[in-house]
């Protein structure tokens, strides 16, 4: 479990991260989701404690990192950059990492298994692909068996088959009751993987909350109406408040569900040959949800 | 965090490393090799003019010169080079304790210049003295201050060793740090030299370099520090910089 308490780093004249407060829970994923500079390495860098906080506190487990006593057997981190000194060997450098809290030589054999590098343990880990050096990571990260897992982009620069892979290990460590914090820019693969959603932009908590509430919670969730008399009837819901855009040949409508709709077409006797209520993917929720927060955006001319 | 396991983990960061050989096999080469060079050459000097008095022991330790720069480079490159490769953020999130870190690095690093220091300064020193002996010049650990100056090689290159993790640490960059490393080594004398002649006299001794080499020097030069005032001067800025580094390593972000 992790707990963040009105969190706030500061880089000079940027606010990475304002006041932010949520709860990481055992037993399922949550997503850490947000834009491009909004603040989710330096979070995951807060909670472990490379960075220090401006203001505000973060405890894993109840306790400050500092104080955890072997950190890797209550944390384990792969962190978006490389953490890996490019001339020792993927096993040195697991070797060295378990032997710091005191982890035996068995278990640097075991997650080199666990991620599939036991035959490129010798090699040195700078000439590892991206793929490779992901693998490692998290093979640092589970050491010491840890109760909570942090992982920043974990699926950046992995194939289909290793993000499928990690999705798979990510969803089975919260099965096991385990802690696990993803963070990613990739909707579409939270979508698949997280339970849980915190989303940030600016620096600023904008969601925290189930996947699928997420998702429904959205404006981008619509009803689609198709009728012969489908401009009679834009006229008639934008009267009731609802509001009403025209497109490919139907209307989409928000500010009234698909009941509303087809109660209002019955009382004016007008047909209809499509009623559906749209659900926003995950991406457009974000966008909607993210649109007001984004650093750098796309200026449409 | 349990100090035992951070220097067992810190001993295998340094054994697993090319680096880590490469510059003790240059320490080892340039050591060994100057003392057969100088002593052959001085052997030679002294059959053709017999009566030139020398001072045997420095005259052996001369590679010790050149062994420091190899020496101070992987002072600089064991803290260096993690914060180079990010390596850094993954030792302090296996070890917060930031500054435990520090020591047990500075600790290994620190011995093993030194056993690596006395090995090559009595080899040195035995190769040297077999060289001159050639010409009856050569002198023996029994004689005065020469045990002090050999043993004193081996530690003046462990200092200077620290010296080179002390800026790495503190300034987190192994080419800025390597920079400013020969700056102080070599470039600050240089400079030194430059002052008004009554200021010079009274700084130049107390530049690292001049300070530290009296320790393995027999003869003493005029103005020149004592041998074990040299040394401690010599720390003292090693000191000066790890504890600067372990000051400011909790402040920063890694």
């Amino acid at each position: 479990m992790i707990q963040v308490r009105e969190l706030s780093k500061r880089f000079g004249k940027v606010q990475a991260v304002d006041a932010l407060s949520f709860d990481v829970l055992p037993g399922r994923v949550t997503g850490f989701l947000g834009p491009n500079g909004a603040g989710k390495s330096t979070t995951m860098r807060l909670i472990l404690g490379l960075d220090l906080p401006t203001s505000g506190h973060v405890t894993v487990n109840g306790r400050r990192y500092g104080e955890l006593h072997r950190p890797l057997t209550e944390v384990g981190a792969v962190l978006e950059v490389r953490a890996v000194h490019c001339g020792r060997s993927a096993y040195n450098h697991l070797l060295c990492l378990a032997q710091s809290n005191g982890i035996g030589r068995r278990r640097v054999a075991e997650v080199l298994d666990i991620v599939g590098l036991s035959s490129a343990a010798r090699r040195r880990a700078g000439g590892f692909s991206l793929g490779m050096s992901q693998r490692l990571g998290l093979a640092a990260a589970l050491l010491g068996d840890p109760p909570v897992l942090l992982c920043d982009e974990p699926v950046n620069g992995l194939d289909p088959e290793g993000i499928l892979w990690i999705r798979t290990l990510l969803r089975s460590l919260a099965a096991e009751g385990r802690t696990v914090f993803v963070s990613s820019h990739l909707m579409s693969e939270m979508a698949l993987t997280a339970d849980h959603l915190i989303v940030v932009g600016q620096g600023r908590l904008i969601a925290d909350a189930s996947t699928t509430e997420i998702v429904a919670r959205s404006s981008a969730n619509y009803v689609r109406v198709r009728s012969p008399q489908a401009s009679r009837l834009g006229a008639l819901l934008r009267e009731s408040g609802a509001v009403v855009r025209a497109h490919d040949g139907a209307l989409d409508v928000t500010g009234a569900g698909c009941p509303a709709v087809g109660d209002l077409a019955a009382r004016h006797g007008i047909a209809i040959h499509e009623l559906s209520s749209q659900t926003a993917s995950l991406e457009a929720a974000f966008m909607e949800l993210t649109r007001d927060s984004t650093d750098y955006r796309a200026e449409v001319a | 965090m349990n100090f035992a396991d951070v220097l067992r983990s810190e001993w295998t960061k340094l054994r697993s490393v090319r680096s880590t050989y490469w510059t003790m096999f240059f320490a080892v080469a340039v050591t060994i090799g100057v003392a057969v060079i100088v002593c052959v050459k001085w052997a030679q000097d002294i059959r053709h003019s017999p009566g030139t008095t020398i001072d045997a022991t420095t005259i052996s330790l001369n590679g010790i010169f050149l062994a420091q720069v190899a020496v101070g480079t992987l002072g600089v490159m064991v803290i260096g080079s993690e914060y180079g490769t990010g390596m850094i953020r993954a030792t302090f999130g296996a070890v917060p304790q930031r500054r435990a870190v520090l020591a047990a690095k500075g600790l290994v690093f620190g011995v093993v210049t030194l056993v690596l220091g006395e090995v090559l300064s009595f080899a040195a020193f035995g190769i040297g003295q077999a060289i001159l002996s050639g010409a009856h010049a050569g002198v023996s650990l029994g004689q005065p201050e020469v045990l002090r100056a050999v043993v004193g090689g081996g530690l003046y290159l462990a200092a200077v060793g620290l010296l080179g993790f002390g800026i790495g640490a503190l300034l987190r960059h192994t080419a800025g740090a390597l920079s400013a490393f020969f700056g102080i080594l070599f470039a600050l004398t240089a400079l030194t030299d430059l002052l008004p002649t009554s200021w010079r006299n009274d700084v130049m001794p107390y530049m690292p370099a001049n300070a530290g080499t009296q320790i393995f020097a027999v003869q003493r030069v005029h103005d020149a520090l004592a041998p074990w005032t040299g040394l401690g001067v010599l720390c003292l800025y090693a000191v000066a910089a790890i504890t600067a580094a372990a000051v400011l390593v909790t402040r920063r972000d890694a």
